[in-house]
């Protein structure tokens, strides 16, 4: 890479940010905010009341045209054209051996239009599939990535605060359901989704309305402007995988105990099936699981999961920290299958010491309502 | 915030002569800005020796971890055992209420090879 390639992009709510005094970082060639106030101040409002962020360098590709749910229907591991319109679906894009290429949300906006919602890191790369997916299909595919801003507004108050913002009764747009309507009067994309854990709504608007729908929702003192460090650690306490840590290409859906988004039973043939087809069949050697420690100590990203007694090898740590609502360390690891079970006693090796931890299940974090 | 009175390490550490031979250490203002919000701190025992450049002990953040340097050898003479209940103090007070260990040196004139203010905004400047 030369150091051209390295500036790094702007949100349109940048100035904001500055404003509101954010610690930045570069996040897959954008800079976004990484906290305000205090990533523990930004997880709790989140928990507890509300949060507001900023992803704009999340992706987005629109495929409208006749045979544009088709097209999705070849290109992605789900069964896009059997979701209703203004519905929305959690899944998968994969590599012809199965391989994960991105998690991703697709959202039926119309008949005939589809919103997909890829990871910033890989939204180039799942632009470029999908318009090669779709090349023999009746549908246009365009990488609309810098065509919106992406807000969203996270946690348990989220529904009152938009009430008052917008005309549409939200109790009509469902969990994974998305509305088109006005928010202070901007019109939006609004939907139901989120990857904290909690109830909440993200708002796909145009870049030029960002500063005055995030202005007034700030404005309704409300909501805490949130940071990706909290991002990160809401989505772990609800046990959400994050493409890099827990998704590689490496790894099937299966492997990562999502096999629930290929959708074998659809007709016609899709990119993966026939790898997908075998990998359904066979155990993986390694699974994902959870794993809490006692004490604040947090397995890390990377470190060795073993055997207790002999410190034999048996998984690897893909994300950890300690659990602001739960006090104690949480983590994700894949661990060798047959020590996977919930109650496993293991240990990780947390820089050089041998720190017991148990296997749970996912995810650390449910929400009570 | 970089106060002039204080030495530094280029691990982020300030360290002060409180006494004859003995210093306090703790981390930087920017150290604690890059960790966020400090939420557990691990402190060697009193008694213990320490040479340096070894780990003293360590500071724990949602987003990550950080291990403290020994910038001088000597024996811990005292820890802040605030921290243990309020680690957030090192937030709030890196340069004060968020010290966390106090050291005897072996040899007290190592603490000149340690930066001083100008030479750590250097540091930090750079990036």
């Amino acid at each position: 890479m030369s150091s051209a390639d390295a500036v790094t992009r702007r949100t349109p709510l940048h100035d904001v940010h500055e404003k509101l005094g954010a610690k930045f970082t570069d996040f897959a060639g954008w800079q976004m905010p990484l906290r305000y106030e205090g990533d523990l101040a930004e997880h709790n409002a989140v928990r507890g009341s509300a949060g507001l962020f900023d992803l704009t360098h999340m992706g987005e590709i629109v495929l409208s045209g006749p045979q544009a749910g088709a097209a999705l229907d070849y290109a992605l591991v789900g069964h896009a054209s059997a979701i209703a319109v203004g519905k929305a679906r959690y899944t998968m894009i994969c590599a012809e051996n199965g391989g994960i290429l991105d998690d991703l949300i697709v959202y039926r906006t119309g008949e005939q239009e589809y919103l997909v919602v890829a990871n910033a890191g890989n939204a180039t790369v799942v632009a470029e599939a999908l318009i090669t997916r779709g090349a023999g299909f009746d549908t246009e595919v365009r990488d609309e990535s810098t065509g919106y801003a992406l807000l969203a507004v996270q946690g348990p108050d989220s529904a009152g605060i938009l009430a008052a913002l917008t005309p549409t009764d939200l109790s009509t747009v469902r969990y994974y359901a998305s509305y088109p309507t006005t928010v202070a009067g901007v019109h939006v994309l609004l939907a139901r989704t989120g990857y904290t854990g909690e109830d909440g709504f993200e708002l796909f608007v145009a870049p030029e309305s960002a500063q005055a729908v995030w202005t007034a929702l700030h404005e309704t003192g409300r909501v805490v402007p949130c940071g990706l460090s909290c991002r990160d650690s809401l989505r772990l306490e609800a046990g959400m995988p994050l493409y890099g840590n827990e998704l590689t290409a490496e790894l099937t859906p299966y492997d990562a105990g999502l096999g629930r988004v290929v959708k074998l039973d659809k007709p016609g043939d899709f990119v993966g099936r026939a790898a997908l087809e075998v990998a359904a069949k066979s155990t993986p050697s390694r699974s994902l699981v959870g794993l809490v420690a006692p004490g604040r100590r947090a397995p890390r990203h990377g470190y060795r999961v073993v055997d207790p007694e002999s410190g034999a090898e048996l998984g690897v740590v893909t994300s950890g920290a300690p659990s602001p609502t739960l006090g104690h360390a949480v983590a994700m690891a894949y661990v060798d299958t047959e020590r996977a079970e919930p109650g496993s006693a293991l240990a990780v090796d947390i820089r050089g010491t041998m720190s017991p931890v148990e296997v749970v299940a996912l995810p650390f974090y449910r929400r009570s309502a | 915030m970089v106060p002039e009175q204080l030495k530094y390490t280029p691990e982020h550490e300030w360290v002060v002569l409180v006494g004859e031979s003995v210093v306090r250490i703790g981390i930087t203002d920017y150290a604690q800005n890059q960790l966020g919000d400090v939420v557990f701190v691990q402190l060697p025992e009193v008694g213990e020796r320490v040479t340096a450049g070894q780990t003293l002990g360590e500071v724990e953040s949602t987003k990550s971890v950080s291990d403290i340097f020994a910038p001088l050898a000597g024996e811990v003479t005292a820890r802040n055992d605030e921290l243990d209940g309020s680690p957030e103090l090192i937030n709030t007070d890196a340069y004060g209420a968020g010290w966390m260990v106090e050291l005897r040196l072996d040899d007290a004139s190592a603490l000149d090879e340690l930066l001083d203010g100008a030479g750590y905004r250097e540091l930090v400047d750079q990036g």
